[in-house]
């Protein structure tokens, strides 16, 4: 019985039904309104919106996975997806170990806030960012103290506890955390522009993957689809193509 | 000397001396062995700080358990419960959490030349807070042996000392504590070890590293990640548990030996050159 | 769930708690303490079954036989298990998408390794790109499985090591005397009684096992832990139900979910050792 059991999981493994047009996505899931996890468990967001979009328009067949920040590029070159959509800036740095495809959203400002009651110049102090993104990079070259977390979650609440004195991340996943704090964070400081808009990563040796994917977002450009969903995601105010 | 350069800029980095930024392309071995290396501080660290306080705590904790009193004997056991039946991760966890939701406050600590203020915000910082939870869980363990090996000393020394008149504190500091220790020092020595390999856990559950400063286990995986590639990494880190377990081991057999020097030896037969044809 | 949950903003205090703690996401967060019971049930029985040959195999009468299982006993003793449970699953993944690279596309003879990437024809990864998630997520779990019955075997190892030597030198001698060869001794003398002097080793293991589960999270794998960090984040309105931080209310249930196992598993054991120091 247990023989038999075990033969049929690994026949399983290996004689799996083949469908050569499944993409698999890799998102994060915890950078709202990028990606996220919706009270129902599924994966939401601009990025699913767009990435169901642009696989229609490709032809494929997607499927999405989600994956904590920290090994998500270790995890696209080992191959457990196809891509990464995650909210993920392009740099130089991570252009040496991954490909990525054009930008579908232009820079976004990262910004500072801190508590409501907070030293305005608290962004040369004591600043939290989450590991590995450009924010914590820029934190850490500007002199200020860097205090790096895992989730973007958890930025915030050390800002709120006292921990840190400011926060860095983009703009658009501190707004609406603002907005809704009455008074309990604001903005300090200037917007810095860092990095070349959000691309999506694409392992190096993909190059016709990346091709496809270039090809739909070019498309999705000029019938103004692209900026239509980035004001609904984002406000009417967000920059545009 | 080898890894000259490397070992001026970042030996000392896991406590903040040294290169502000880690490196992040060309990562030679000489980095990665004494990166490594600094963070093996932080650990040596942690288990220095809870061991050494949890051994003293867990000997008292042991020694209030055997109370007759119900309800002291009570509390001490759900504590010892809570911490023994617990993963040690979930604690880090739990304590985080509730440290993160404390209010900003700042109490005042007067020491008779100085007064320090401590600010609650130091809980959420990893040379605090882990250290907290680290102790209470080491204490909850060694309480639990120590507790066992109390029970089970022999009834006729309490009695002969009892009978010799001692005094309880000299009861307690001649008989008890020593037989107790020596009794238990196989299973110490293994929690021992268990909470050296647990420090690791620190840094991969929510407390967060500042500037970049962890400990060996976080430059490790760091490295692991930049480099994609594990097998130099995870067994450099390996290497440096194994030979500092292999110390812990050796020093806690000396205190053994110490502690059984009362008791009868076998004797060393001394070497005996060629007797049979040396008259 | 229900029917009035279909706007929450306006359900008073006990509504909205029992809609929101019937979500979708709150379904998959009581799933997965399902995958920690099903981790310690499949983990036990291998690391029993690995732990025992290894034991045996440090009987043995060939030195490289002895030396490796010595050292496979011992490693862990001087390594912490998350550095094997970080290692391993990597390692074991890329071993057997090297030796399927070999099998299926030996046509190919550029080296897997290229610059960063670890390079297989796509015929040889596994599981395929193509498979559902459901092979992929069954396909992490089992190199957790994996890495956890390396360890808890090695650990398993020591304990029955010790076990098999307090077993009385007379009942060997015995055997011997009549004539019993090794592989006799050990299924009739060796085994029954060894399981005595296992116990108290095995039920400590088995409580271990409980309190090591909670690193499936550093394994990529969705489990409890993952799921309370993300349930307990604050969330704003752009979420069906926003809510502060709520994150120390979610693990202090996980803690009290493992004070729960621990008691039963305590409560279960104390009972198998009393059968088992019935006079024989």
């Amino acid at each position: 019985m247990k023989k038999i059991l075990l033969s049929a999981l690994l026949l399983g493994f290996i004689y799996s039904p083949v469908n050569a047009d499944t993409v698999r996505m890799g998102t994060e899931g915890a950078y709202p309104p990028y990606n996220f996890i919706n009270d129902n468990g599924e994966i939401d967001g601009f990025e699913r919106d767009l990435g169901d979009e642009l696989c229609d328009r490709a032809g494929l067949d997607c499927e999405w996975v989600q994956n904590d920040w920290d090994s998500i590029i270790p995890n696209l070159v080992s191959g457990n997806y196809d891509t990464i959509i995650a909210g993920m800036s392009i740099t130089d740095e991570r252009d040496e170990v991954i490909d990525f495809t054009q930008d579908y959203l232009p820079p976004d400002p990262s910004a500072y806030i801190t508590t409501g009651d907070g030293n305005k110049a608290a962004y040369i102090g004591v600043v939290a960012a989450q590991t590995s993104t450009i924010q914590a990079s820029h934190v850490a070259e500007s002199g200020a103290i860097l205090v790096e977390f895992a989730t973007p979650d958890e930025t915030i609440s050390a800002l709120r506890n006292g921990e840190v004195e400011a926060v860095m991340a983009d703009k658009a996943f501190l707004a609406p955390i603002v907005a809704e704090s009455n008074g309990d964070f604001k903005f300090i400081g200037k917007d810095v522009f860092i990095g070349g808009g959000v691309g999506m990563g694409i392992r190096e040796s993909d190059s016709d993957l990346k091709d496809t994917f270039n090809a739909a977002i070019d498309s999705m450009k000029e019938d103004g689809s692209l900026n239509d969903l980035i004001k609904k995601w984002f406000g009417e105010d967000a920059s545009i193509y | 000397m080898i890894c000259e350069n490397t070992i001026q800029l970042y030996s000392l980095r896991s406590i903040g001396i040294g290169e502000k930024l880690l490196p992040k392309s060309d990562i030679t071995l000489c980095d990665q062995f004494v990166l490594i290396g600094s963070g093996i501080i932080w650990n040596i660290y942690f288990c220095i700080i809870a061991l050494s306080l949890g051994f003293i705590f867990a000997i008292s904790t042991a020694i209030i358990r055997n109370n007759k009193y119900p309800f002291v004997s009570k509390a001490v056991e759900i504590y010892v419960f809570v911490f023994r039946g617990s993963p040690l991760f979930i604690q880090f966890f739990c304590a985080y959490e509730l440290f993160v939701l404390l209010p900003k406050m700042g109490i005042d600590i007067n020491l008779i030349f100085t007064t320090v203020t401590f600010q609650t915000s130091w809980l959420t910082k990893a040379w605090l807070g882990a250290v907290i939870i680290l102790f209470l869980n080491t204490t909850a363990y060694s309480s639990e042996i120590f507790y066992g090996a109390l029970k089970s000393i022999p009834k006729q020394d309490i009695d002969a000392a009892n009978a010799f008149g001692l005094s309880n504190l000299r009861k307690y500091r001649k008989i008890i504590v020593p037989t107790m220790l020596r009794n238990s020092w196989a299973s110490y020595t293994n929690e021992a070890i268990f909470l050296f390999h647990a420090t690791t856990l620190v840094f991969f559950s929510s407390f967060p590293a500042w500037r970049q400063s962890g400990d060996a286990l976080y430059y490790a995986s760091y490295f692991a990640d930049k480099t994609f590639n594990p097998f130099i990494p995870y067994p450099i880190i390996a290497a440096y548990f194994i030979s500092i377990t292999l110390l812990i081991i050796l020093i806690f057999q000396i205190i053994n030996v110490y502690f059984n020097k009362h008791l009868p030896r076998e004797r060393k037969s001394s070497i005996r050159f060629l007797s049979n044809y040396i008259r | 769930m229900f029917e009035f949950c279909s706007d929450p903003s306006i359900l008073s205090t006990f509504d909205w708690f029992s809609c929101y703690l019937t979500n979708g996401k709150h379904i998959q967060f009581y799933k997965s303490f399902g995958l920690i019971i099903l981790l310690l049930v499949l983990t036990a029985p291998l690391a029993l079954m690995l732990g025992l040959a290894a034991a045996v195999a440090i009987k043995s009468n060939f030195f490289l036989l002895r030396l490796i299982s010595k050292t496979y006993a011992n490693i862990v003793r001087g390594i912490p298990d998350i550095i094997f449970f970080l290692f391993i699953p990597i390692t074991i993944d890329q071993l057997i998408e090297f030796t399927r690279h070999k099998i299926k596309c030996p046509e190919i003879i550029d080296s897997v390794w290229q610059g960063n990437d670890f390079i297989v024809c796509s015929a040889a990864k596994l599981p395929l790109s193509s498979s559902p998630q459901w092979i992929h997520d069954m396909y992490g779990f089992s190199l957790a499985i994996l890495s956890f019955t390396i360890v808890y075997g090695a650990f398993a190892a020591n304990t029955f090591h010790g076990a098999m030597n307090s077993v009385p030198r007379s009942q060997i001698d015995t055997g011997k005397a009549f004539g019993m060869n090794k592989k006799q001794i050990y299924f009739s003398i060796i085994f029954p009684q060894m399981w005595r002097y296992a116990l108290p080793g095995l039920s400590n293991l088995w409580m271990l096992l409980i309190k090591s589960t909670p690193l499936l999270f550093l394994l990529g794998i969705q489990d409890i832990v993952f799921w309370a960090r993300e349930l307990g984040g604050s969330k704003t309105s752009i979420f069906q139900y926003p809510h502060p931080d709520w994150r120390v209310w979610y693990f202090l249930s996980l803690l009290v979910f493992y004070l729960l196992l621990t008691k039963i598993s305590e409560i279960a054991l104390n009972r198998v050792s009393k059968k088992f120091y019935l006079p024989i």
